[in-house]
């Protein structure tokens, strides 16, 4: 299900967009979409191109590696207010992982291309938008490398 | 309700194995009584007790049962070494050499009228388990109260059954999450860091109690601190390769603390110099 109306509404109630001025949030909406995903939905393929990003607004997703020896395993999974899908900003643009929606999820999703375009003739929004992912990315980053460490140590 | 050894601190007393209960692959708690007539002593939320294996050695155990039921003296146990595989191999019946309770106390009564966060990793929810017992048998003199658990996959967590029962409960939050799992988990991936911004609770009128191991403590405290938790309401448990138990032989010395007897619950601001020193 698609709906393109209030968008702009939408995107001012996720924690990634507060504080950002009307006029930015409205030129980012012109490339939104709001939808919904079942539970055991796919809303992305490993390899496949990494055409939109996603704001959750509310539900759970698992990011999941494809593994020839089960079904998948489960490396993080994110929920209300959290982000996913920045392969839209890193060449060649495809997704890193599966991601599955693990509950009835709702999300606000952005348009790479559309956005890639919007940012090429707008800095000052670019710099807007990676201020906002740069930390998100860093603390996805250091929860990574707490996992690494398999601080729990062996059972 | 005293917390002191009883009879000679350095004289194991001889209770036995009344029931052996294996928690994971590598886990098992032991339920203990005197061998002899007389009740098990009463312990403290925290607290630890030297347990002999006969013919093999002493651990240091934290006491993982009710503190109001001491009669059952109650020790989950991960096989690593030589005395605690010698631990795990004992059936009802057998006997085990037992010296305590030691140390400090998680601080239960003094975090009434707060809210509670209690943040465990692995195993470290065993020496938890007490204080969790304790606030949720006198609910109403808490605000807040929240259990938060990270396990290394949904085969390693600890007390599931507790782990649901307690999060049945209308007034007590509870979040589990796991560094791996299948596509069968339907539950939190991701380190237990990250369940700590969901808690809702109040930063500035909080008590934390965290048990795991150091680096996940300081990840942890570095995300409290971060959300305005002061450093004198968070509280660790710490270990040192702990001997005599009453700080005497100084295997356990922290800086200048000795973990078997200033701790092993240590306010974090008494210890976060230490915590920085390498190698300590």
């Amino acid at each position: 299900m698609v709906k393109v109306e209030g968008l702009d509404k939408l995107m001012a109630e996720h924690p990634f967009f507060q504080g950002m001025d009307e006029t930015s949030r409205k030129t980012l909406a012109g490339c939104a979409r709001n939808e919904r995903f079942g539970a055991g939905d796919y809303v992305a393929h490993e390899g496949k191109p990494a055409e939109r990003f996603y704001f959750i607004r509310s539900g759970t997703v698992a990011l999941e590696f494809h593994m020839p020896s089960n079904d998948g395993l489960v490396i993080e999974t994110l929920h209300d207010g959290e982000v996913f899908g920045w392969s839209w900003m890193v060449p060649p643009y495809e997704w890193a992982y599966d991601i599955r929606a693990v509950e009835l999820t709702r999300v606000i999703s952005l348009e790479a291309t559309c956005l890639r375009k919007k940012l090429k003739k707008d800095n000052a929004l670019g710099f807007e938008l990676y201020s906002r992912f740069v930390p998100v990315m860093a603390k996805r980053l250091s929860s990574a490398r707490q996992q690494l460490t398999d601080m729990y140590g062996k059972s | 309700m005293s917390a002191k050894p009883h009879i000679d601190a350095m004289t194991p007393v001889p209770f036995t194995v009344t029931k052996r209960t294996q928690e994971l692959a590598d886990t098992f708690t032991l339920e203990l009584t005197p061998a002899a007539a007389g009740g098990a002593p009463a312990f403290l939320p925290g607290q630890f007790n030297m347990l002999y294996a006969f013919g093999v050695g002493e651990v240091p155990i934290s006491v993982s049962g009710d503190p109001a039921y001491p009669e059952k003296l109650i020790h989950t146990i991960r096989d690593v070494g030589a005395v605690t595989n010698a631990l795990s191999k004992l059936k009802k019946g057998a006997q085990v050499g037992v010296r305590g309770p030691f140390g400090s106390a998680w601080p239960v009564n003094e975090a009434q009228g707060s809210d509670v966060v209690i943040i465990a990793g692995g195993i470290g929810l065993a020496p938890l388990r007490p204080a969790i017992n304790h606030i949720l048998a006198n609910r109403t003199k808490y605000g807040r109260f929240v259990v938060l658990y990270g396990a290394r996959s949904p085969a390693d967590v600890l007390y599931v059954k507790q782990l649901q029962s307690w999060r049945g409960r209308l007034d007590t939050f509870v979040d589990v999450t796991v560094d791996h799992a299948g596509r069968d988990w339907a539950g939190n991936v991701g380190v237990v860091t990250r369940l700590i911004g969901r808690a809702n609770f109040d930063a500035h009128h909080t008590k934390v109690f965290i048990c795991g191991p150091e680096i996940m403590m300081r990840f942890t405290i570095k995300e409290l601190t971060g959300l305005g938790v002061a450093k004198d309401d968070i509280y660790v448990s710490m270990e040192r390769n702990m001997k005599c138990a009453v700080g005497h032989c100084g295997h356990c010395q922290f800086g200048g603390h000795f973990i078997c007897k200033d701790g092993p619950v240590f306010e974090y601001a008494r210890i976060e110099n230490l915590l920085q020193v390498r190698g300590l």
